[in-house]
């Protein structure tokens, strides 16, 4: 943890109220964000018990699988998920702007221009939290594989028609998610705690209510006693106040509540079943759809808090304005977003199970790139966030206090001014670091030269963007008096050296992967058929 | 009975072994572990050094800028005649000044103006950017267990054949994006090169260096058992072959009583009280610039097998090692503050591959409230520990043995991946055994 977030986070000890950790929001927010908050079952991994999903805050679309371990109520379930969640998606696919990509030209090699198209926006999926987030990629994971009627007639358990696109959809969220400062899944816990330093630990801080306890406390309370009560205190049936954000339920509300409530629901259906007329039958209907429906309702009272949760902390990032950076990043997952689309258009097989060695280095080395990046553009846009890195030895801001023209030795001098900048900041410059500093929104790069005014003064040499002449261009050089920020990070990243393609593998790493053979589906288990 | 241990001959039947299976053998690779100090760039000459004279074109993949400039210059040192090419980033000041007085080292950031030299050196990731139609016939990866999996990919086919040097017990290759994904996979990028190599080729012919020349008698068998405790190597040197006096006497303060201690046994612990503190914790790093100070201030003197002479005790052969890079700025502050400049301060990540006289480290977890996975590292405090020839003082809050109970090592288990063991919770413990034996408390 830095210093300034320690820091922070003793003042919302102190004060009682989470304390500001940006000045801006970092992240994107859609105009139109799906919400989507998943109950799991107890003990039995990626079994949904239900969701509340949607994108109108006052009319969420209620999803429950009354028996959880019924593979056809699961099915029922993902089917009716991907009505709400595809259409939403798939709106976003046909609206599109021309754009431009560098391509490698296949009969030359060389780098060439390429119309293309690039979806004007796209979807966002906003879950409670990082469980959340996980429990997305594995609804991804369990879908994208199965087999629908229509693909193979003979499989013995077909999904419905949808289910598998769903699949590969969830599974392109989940993934992008995992690259820093990408918007296109965001789990509210992880958005809130950038931008808040609660008084409790980061683990803490992932409990949803607790989190927007110490940001925004009721009246009269402090967020400590706001987010303890979150957390424990229970109503006089023994039920948690604030349920879990889930997708795991609470055992309280397991044990006393859904369980006997499934439990009811099944004998109602046994006795549907052994029915012997059609008035008997009519009759315990009716007793299974009252089960059903005390289950819809415990499944919906455990939601809808968080449901409302993630919308009140919406609204609270909403109240901060935008980072200048945030739309620059968005429109990296709206390329993310179309060249998905255009996988699935050209009937592409579903991602597959493992990354191959390639495909695994190149997703590192750009997420590597991705979190430079992020950390360099958050501390530009956010006066706050690069107070952070001052502090931390990391950048510098002071005032211009001389500027001494020089040139470099060379039988063309460029000019190599000296610049000197009052600091009460303390960067860990070693011998000739180089610093940059934003001008126009392009970084400026200066070399170290020395101390002086024992550590108060920073001698700095101006290296580049100076233009081609003898003299610099107007501008382009700090002049006395300039306020300043230097940054020991560079501002933007460049890209890494290509990797082999994967049928090139080398011997190293186990040597090309073999034909791309169409992915089999999940072999049926014996968990399948329980 | 037992035979007796030659140090020189076992490493010279290791030596002998590795290079004949370098030149001789037929499997595409080979890998050689070599604990701290046991001679490895030596090793990696000598085999630069045949492979060239049997006139096989022969890359040379290091990792960081300083490695490669270090290998050239020894090269040339051992053969000033041999042709060697330095391939450089284009960056301004990219390679060791040094190398402008070497006539037979050609200088170029484009690998088309080395071709046909006898050896080309260049980083791993300066190799990533290079084509050729023609791989090279063999290559040397140096401190392969500090390359990551996937900068390997990037150049391994550049070669046919290689040899792999490493240290494993130094610190591994890190990334500063999670990699959970692809843990368990043969070829998970953020693992080491050699992780990844042994997976995918089992059957390559494994080597280790035996004998550790820069650890003093004192120090091998510590570090041996707490880093490397199923590949043990021994010191080079007896009891008694090194000495560290001082010409001044002990004023009796706690730093020149842990002075003192670590002059008579190679090991000394500085304990402060315990306290949490930041990580740049005032105290103990003012403890730090202390004990260098006095360091220097009584007239050190070593005598060793290579200088039977006592040699000055200078502030080159001195090093300070933490673990953040926060902590070296500030321990770097306060030595300018007693006047002490020349002085190498840097974190284990930065010591690594590097060797003085005398080391005075900042216990990675002392002041902490809490264990992390980074402060437990096993290379973390190996590469802290190894880097002396004859004596290293760490300087520590007392509590850390409470600490590390505390906080048992919780790092989740994942399928398919190797467990290293020793863990650096045992490690540390096994370390903190021994550095109590040599403890000196010390209220400042």
């Amino acid at each position: 943890m830095s210093l300034i977030s320690t820091l922070a986070r003793l003042e919302a000890v102190s004060t009682g109220r989470a304390h500001a950790a940006a000045t801006v929001r970092h992240r994107h927010l859609a105009d139109r964000p799906l919400v989507f908050v998943p109950l799991t079952t107890a003990g039995e991994a990626g079994a949904p018990l239900g969701a509340l999903v949607g994108t109108d805050r006052d009319a969420p679309r209620l999803l429950v699988v009354p028996q959880p371990r019924d593979r056809d109520l699961r099915f029922v379930f993902l089917a009716e998920l991907a009505d709400v969640v595809l259409p939403y998606v798939e709106a976003y696919a046909d609206i599109v702007e021309a754009a431009e990509r560098n391509e490698t030209d296949p009969e030359t090699g060389k780098r060439v221009k390429v119309e293309v198209e690039l979806c004007a926006d796209a979807p966002q999926l906003i879950v409670p939290s990082r469980a959340g987030a996980d429990f997305v990629r594995l609804l991804g994971r369990s879908m994208r594989f199965r087999r629908t009627a229509e693909q193979d007639p003979e499989t013995p358990h077909p999904a419905p028609p949808r289910v598998p696109l769903l699949g590969r959809w969830l599974t392109h969220f989940g993934e992008r998610a995992r690259v820093p400062g990408s918007a296109l899944l965001l789990a509210m816990t992880d958005v809130l705690s950038r931008h808040w330093a609660t008084g409790q630990s980061t683990l803490e801080d992932q409990h949803l209510g607790a989190l927007l306890a110490w940001i925004d406390p009721p009246e009269g309370t402090t967020g400590a006693e706001a987010a303890l009560r979150a957390e424990l205190a229970r109503d006089p049936q023994g039920q948690l106040c604030c349920p879990p954000a889930g997708p795991a339920t609470d055992p309280a509300f397991d044990n006393r509540l859904l369980a006997p409530a499934i439990e009811r629901y099944d004998r109602a259906r046994t006795a549907l079943a052994a029915a012997e007329d059609g008035l008997q039958a009519d009759d315990r209907l009716g007793d299974l759809t009252a089960a059903e429906r005390e289950i819809r309702a415990l499944v919906e009272s455990r939601t809808r808090p968080t449901w409302d949760a993630v919308w009140r902390g919406l609204d609270l990032l909403r109240a901060l304005p935008d980072g200048a950076h945030v739309e620059e990043r968005w429109t990296r997952d709206r390329w993310s977003f179309t060249s998905h689309r255009d996988r699935v258009l050209a009937g592409e097989p579903p991602q597959p199970r493992r990354d191959d060695a390639v495909t695994a280095a190149n997703k590192l080395a750009s997420r590597e790139r991705e979190q430079a990046r992020l950390d360099a553009q958050e501390a530009l846009d956010d006066p706050l966030v690069m107070a952070g890195r001052r502090l931390a030895g990391e950048a510098f801001a002071g005032e211009v206090t001389d500027v001494v023209m020089a040139y470099s030795e060379g039988k063309r001098p460029s000019p190599r001014p000296l610049v000197t900048v009052r600091t009460d900041d303390r960067p860990q410059l070693g011998e000739r670091a180089k610093v940059y500093r934003s001008l126009g929104g392009k970084p400026q790069a200066a070399e170290f030269v020395g101390y002086e005014d024992d550590g108060a003064l920073v001698v700095l040499r101006i290296v580049d963007k100076m233009g081609r002449g003898k003299e610099p261009e107007t501008g382009s050089v700090p002049e006395k008096g300039d306020r300043l920020c230097f940054t020991l990070f560079e501002h933007d990243q460049r890209g890494g050296a290509k990797l082999p393609d994967p049928e090139n593998t080398p011997w190293t790493h186990g040597g090309p992967p073999g034909e791309a053979t169409a992915p089999a589906p999940d072999p049926v288990t014996e968990e399948d058929v329980l | 009975m037992t035979a007796v241990f030659d140090p020189g001959a076992e490493a010279a039947r290791a030596t002998a072994d590795i290079l004949d299976d370098t030149l001789n053998g037929q499997a595409r690779g080979v890998v050689v572990d070599s604990p701290p100090g046991a001679g490895k760039s030596t090793l990696v000459v000598r085999a630069a050094l045949e492979l060239a004279d049997a006139g096989r074109p022969l890359m040379v993949v290091a990792q960081t800028n300083a490695q490669v400039d270090d290998l050239v210059l020894r090269l040339a040192e051992k053969n000033a005649e041999l042709p060697v090419g330095r391939l450089h980033s284009s960056d301004a000041d990219p390679y060791d000044k040094a190398l402008d007085d070497l006539p037979n080292v050609r200088k170029s950031a484009k690998a088309a103006d080395l071709s046909g030299l006898a050896v080309v050196i260049s980083t791993a990731a300066k190799w990533a950017h290079v084509k050729v139609d023609e791989p090279w016939r063999h290559a040397i990866v140096d401190e392969a267990y500090q390359m990551r999996s996937d900068s390997l990919l990037a150049v391994a086919g550049l070669f046919e054949r290689a040899l792999f040097v490493g240290d494993p017990g130094q610190l591994d290759p890190f990334s500063i994006v999670g990699s959970e994904q692809w843990a368990g996979l043969s070829y998970d990028p953020s693992a080491s090169a050699v992780t990844t190599l042994l997976a995918h080729n089992p059957e390559l012919p494994q080597h280790r260096l035996p004998v550790s020349w820069r650890l003093p008698a004192s120090a091998a068998p510590l570090v041996s058992d707490a880093f490397y405790s199923y590949t043990r190597f021994r010191s080079g040197t007896d009891h008694g072959d090194r000495q560290l006096t001082f010409g001044v006497p002990s004023d009796g303060s706690g730093p020149d009583r842990v002075i003192d201690e670590a002059a008579e046994s190679g090991w000394g612990l500085l304990e402060l009280p315990a306290r949490h503190t930041p990580r740049t914790d005032p105290e103990a790093v003012r403890a730090v610039a202390t004990v260098v100070r006095r360091l220097l201030d009584r007239g050190g003197a070593a005598t060793s097998e290579r200088s039977p002479d006592p040699a000055p005790l200078t502030a080159d052969r001195i090093a300070v090692g933490t673990a953040h890079r926060d902590q070296a700025a500030a321990v770097r502050a306060a030595l300018a503050e007693l006047g002490v400049t020349d002085v190498t301060v840097d974190t284990a990540n930065r010591l690594q591959g590097r060797e003085y006289d005398v080391t005075v480290v900042l216990h990675p977890l002392s002041g902490r409230p809490d264990a992390t996975a980074f402060h437990l590292e096993t290379g973390r405090l190996c590469v802290l520990t190894s880097r002396h020839r004859h004596a290293c003082i760490v300087v520590c809050r007392a509590g850390v043995g409470d600490l590390l109970d505390d906080y048992p090592s919780t790092e989740p288990v994942q399928l398919g991946t190797l467990v290293k063991f020793p863990d650096g919770w045992e490690a540390n413990h096994a370390v903190l055994a021994r550095l109590a034996e040599h403890r000196v408390e010390w209220r400042p």
